[in-house]
């Protein structure tokens, strides 16, 4: 009797191509391409964080400073702005960044981090031990990226130590001379006393918490202050991300149940009655597309008000944005609904394509992993995805208060798109118009 | 209500000429032409894969035939007019399973355009007609076989067509509702509209249709009347049935012997006048067969077309 169940269970499976591809061939799949998305840092090496440096001291001391933070293999030093794609050799070359322009590139979400290197630091570069008079480089960080800022601290500690070798010995000889004054008994006790003090100093602050200041740190080789230029003001940091990057996740999904009805309405002979009435195929679809738009809207906007309600989302002093984006993301993500159905030709066909092709965007397009954590390649094959740029003009509205002007890319790329997926569904969907 | 496009009584509501259709190599359309004419029950009658169907939706737009014309009150059947004066219910349960009756009826009312007061009395006409007005908001998942049945036939008629294609719409259904669905055709009739009937039940078409065209193999084979179609292939003869015991010695022979055919222990014979029965069972007697019952008919529309195609009309 069990082995006619199991039998049984088998056949059935195997004849449905659909549950099939789910058991089977998307694991595989999927397995792949994560291997490949995330697996494959380890052939290009950790990501590299993106670093914006202002050298405004111009000294020797602060260009080998710069230079040796520009052959870090941990970080993508720029020192000016990128030029951009198509532009003409003998175009003028942008100016280096200043601290105001690298601060507005921060906020812009050009690099997570800038780094300004102040006049005067070439002269007092270093100290041992806790020093008020030199100069603090800053580090201005987009709080959405934490993790940027401490890794560029740490980089710079390290290039100090690495690219200032005779300084470090000048700054030594200097600190030698003022605590030991001289190989003498006296000397050497002073130099043990010098000593004795810098270890009871790390044993302090080791006893206050064990890590330098996450914001500040005078007391290494350098010193350093960091500031937030972007979301200091936020209560919730990743809130808006998520909420666009889980919500647009489940709009595909969504959308794709959405034109799902298209393929139940063939299957029940609804369609071929609604066809051999006044209805076309265009007006039909394009029924579908408003009432997925519509429908996503309307699930965009409960996501953030439940953001707002319960994670303190600024929503209501960005409505304009948020109107323009969730216009913009739904109509996309109807589109791509209208062309999964328009392909296929079963629900389970559409159940096994959906869900390979939204998860591999999902992931891809920073849905579930920020993209600013991915290696560059990823973060620009993530473009080929609606959830990037829904994300990005999200964080655009919500993050860095840019005004709705400032989503032009986002909103051209993902109503274009939606404009263009809708026609390759129209054309798809010639198979339902007639026999 | 009267919500109908005005008639023109001189024109031929449907009107088919040598359409033919194919899906690759098979033949689902081999020259098909018929004309049907207003205010009467035709019946599409042939066994499954026939080209009924297809037939059908060629006529309704969903099927592009590779030749021929299909005029409805002369105008082209892909044309805006033909359309609207066409009603068409699918052989499926082509509705939304989640809406009520009067939501599904408003539904498809829209689709031909019907908006505001005529929407709403051709739902109310609808409901009635269909006996569905106490079930009006029940979703279509709530309501039984028949019922839906019903509802599938209202929402076609829901634009108030002059003409209405009903693709088997008893199939799956108890006599009880069957025989509801039998009058609310007739009806139909009763009221003007002219009915094209799809069937694969002999006693339906015999019951229903005033003029009938046999479909076999993507051609019609006969079209007439039912008494034309008996005449044309029996003239006046008239069928007996003789039962013998079973496995009675020498009756396969003796039936042979007199013109008749034997299946499953019963002799069929045609005779041409009823008469002859009297001769014919002399002949049974002296040859010492044990007759059980015998039974006089006149030939059905199954007799014409087992007659034409040699095969049951549910093969």
């Amino acid at each position: 009797m069990i082995y006619t169940i199991v039998r049984n269970g088998f056949l059935a499976l195997r004849r449905d191509r659909g549950a099939l591809i789910l058991s089977f061939i998307l694991p595989i799949a999927f397995f792949t391409i994560f291997g490949i998305v995330f697996g494959g840092m380890r052939a290009t090496g950790t990501p590299r964080v993106s670093v914006l440096v202002v050298d405004e001291d111009r000294s020797p001391v602060s260009e080998r400073l710069v230079r040796s933070l520009q052959h870090d293999p941990a970080l993508l030093v720029s020192t000016r702005p990128e030029a951009k794609p198509g532009a003409r050799k003998d175009e003028p070359v942008a100016p280096d960044y200043t601290a105001d322009t690298a601060e507005s590139a921060v906020k812009q979400g050009v690099a997570p981090v800038a780094l300004i290197i102040p006049n005067g630091f070439g002269a007092n570069p270093i100290a041992f031990g806790p020093a008020t008079d030199r100069e603090v480089i800053s580090i201005l960080q987009d709080s959405s990226d934490p993790v940027a800022a401490q890794v560029v601290a740490g980089m710079l500690q390290k290039a100090v130590m690495t690219s200032l070798p005779d300084t470090m010995a000048e700054v030594g000889m200097k600190f030698f001379d003022r605590a030991s004054g001289g190989l003498t008994r006296q000397q050497r006790q002073s130099v043990e006393s010098g000593i004795s003090m810098f270890r009871d100093q790390l044993q302090r602050r080791d006893q206050q918490g064990g890590e330098p200041s996450a914001s500040s740190d005078a007391s290494g080789f350098v010193a350093v202050a960091i500031r937030d230029v972007v979301g200091e003001k936020k209560r919730s940091p990743m809130i808006s991300f998520y909420a666009a990057g889980i919500g647009v996740m489940f709009l595909l999904f969504t959308a794709s149940g959405a034109g799902a009805s298209l393929l139940d309405e063939a299957e029940s002979g609804a369609l071929d009655r609604i066809l051999s009435a006044r209805v076309s195929m265009t007006t039909l679809l394009a029924g579908k597309l408003a009432y997925c738009t519509l429908l996503a809207s309307t699930q965009l906007a409960i996501m953030f008000l439940w953001g707002a309600a319960v994670f303190h989302l600024d929503l209501f002093s960005h409505l304009p944005g948020f109107f323009v984006m969730t216009a913009a993301t739904s109509f996309a993500v109807a589109s791509f609904g209208m062309l999964l159905a328009s392909l296929s030709r079963t629900r389970a066909q559409l159940a096994a394509i959906a869900t390979l092709i939204i998860l591999t965007m999902s992931a891809v397009g920073g849905s579930m992993f920020p993209r600013f954590l991915m290696p560059e390649m990823m973060k620009k094959i993530g473009l080929l995805t609606f959830n990037a740029w829904a994300i990005d003009g999200y964080t655009k509205v919500f993050w860095r208060d840019e005004p709705v002007s400032h989503l032009a890319p986002q909103v051209a790329v993902l109503v274009g798109s939606g404009i263009v997926l809708f026609l390759i569904a129209r054309l798809f969907a010639r198979k339902w118009e007639y026999a | 209500m009267n919500t109908r496009a005005p008639a023109n009584e001189s024109r031929i509501p449907l009107r088919i000429e040598s359409v033919a259709k194919h899906f690759g190599e098979i033949t689902a359309l081999a020259g098909v032409s018929f004309e049907v004419h207003e205010r009467a029950i035709f019946g599409l009658l042939g066994p499954n894969g026939a080209g009924k169907s297809t037939l059908i939706r060629s006529v309704v737009g969903r099927v592009r035939p590779d030749s021929g014309s299909i005029l409805v009150f002369d105008e082209p059947a892909n044309t805006a007019a033909a359309r609207a004066a066409m009603g068409w219910v699918p052989q499926d349960l082509a509705l939304y399973g989640l809406l009520t009756c009067r939501e599904n009826l408003q539904a498809f009312g829209r689709y031909h355009g019907l908006r505001g007061k005529a929407l709403h009395e051709a739902t109310e006409w609808c409901l009635e007609w269909a006996g569905l007005d106490d079930r009006a908001d029940a979703t279509v998942k709530a309501l039984s076989g028949g019922m839906r049945r019903r509802l599938n036939l209202a929402a076609g008629l829901i634009h108030r067509p002059r003409i209405v294609l009903l693709d088997e719409p008893t199939a799956g259904v108890d006599p009880q509702s069957r025989n509801r669905i039998f009058e609310m055709v007739e009806g139909l009739r009763n009221q003007g509209t002219t009915v094209i009937y799809t069937t694969h039940y002999m006693e339906e078409a015999e019951r229903l249709c005033d003029r009938i065209a046999i479909l076999d193999h993507g051609r019609v084979i006969a079209d007439g009347t039912k008494e034309e179609l008996v005449a044309q292939s029996f003239g006046g003869r008239t069928d007996v049935l003789m039962r013998f015991p079973a496995a009675h010695p020498g009756a396969a022979e003796w039936t042979l012997s007199h013109g008749g055919k034997l299946e499953d222990g019963v002799a069929h014979f045609s005779l041409a006048r009823p008469a002859d029965i009297a001769s014919l069972l002399e002949a049974a007697n002296g040859a010492a067969l044990e007759i059980i019952d015998v039974t006089l008919r006149r030939p059905n529309l199954e007799s014409v077309f087992l007659q034409l195609t040699g095969r049951d009309l549910r093969q």
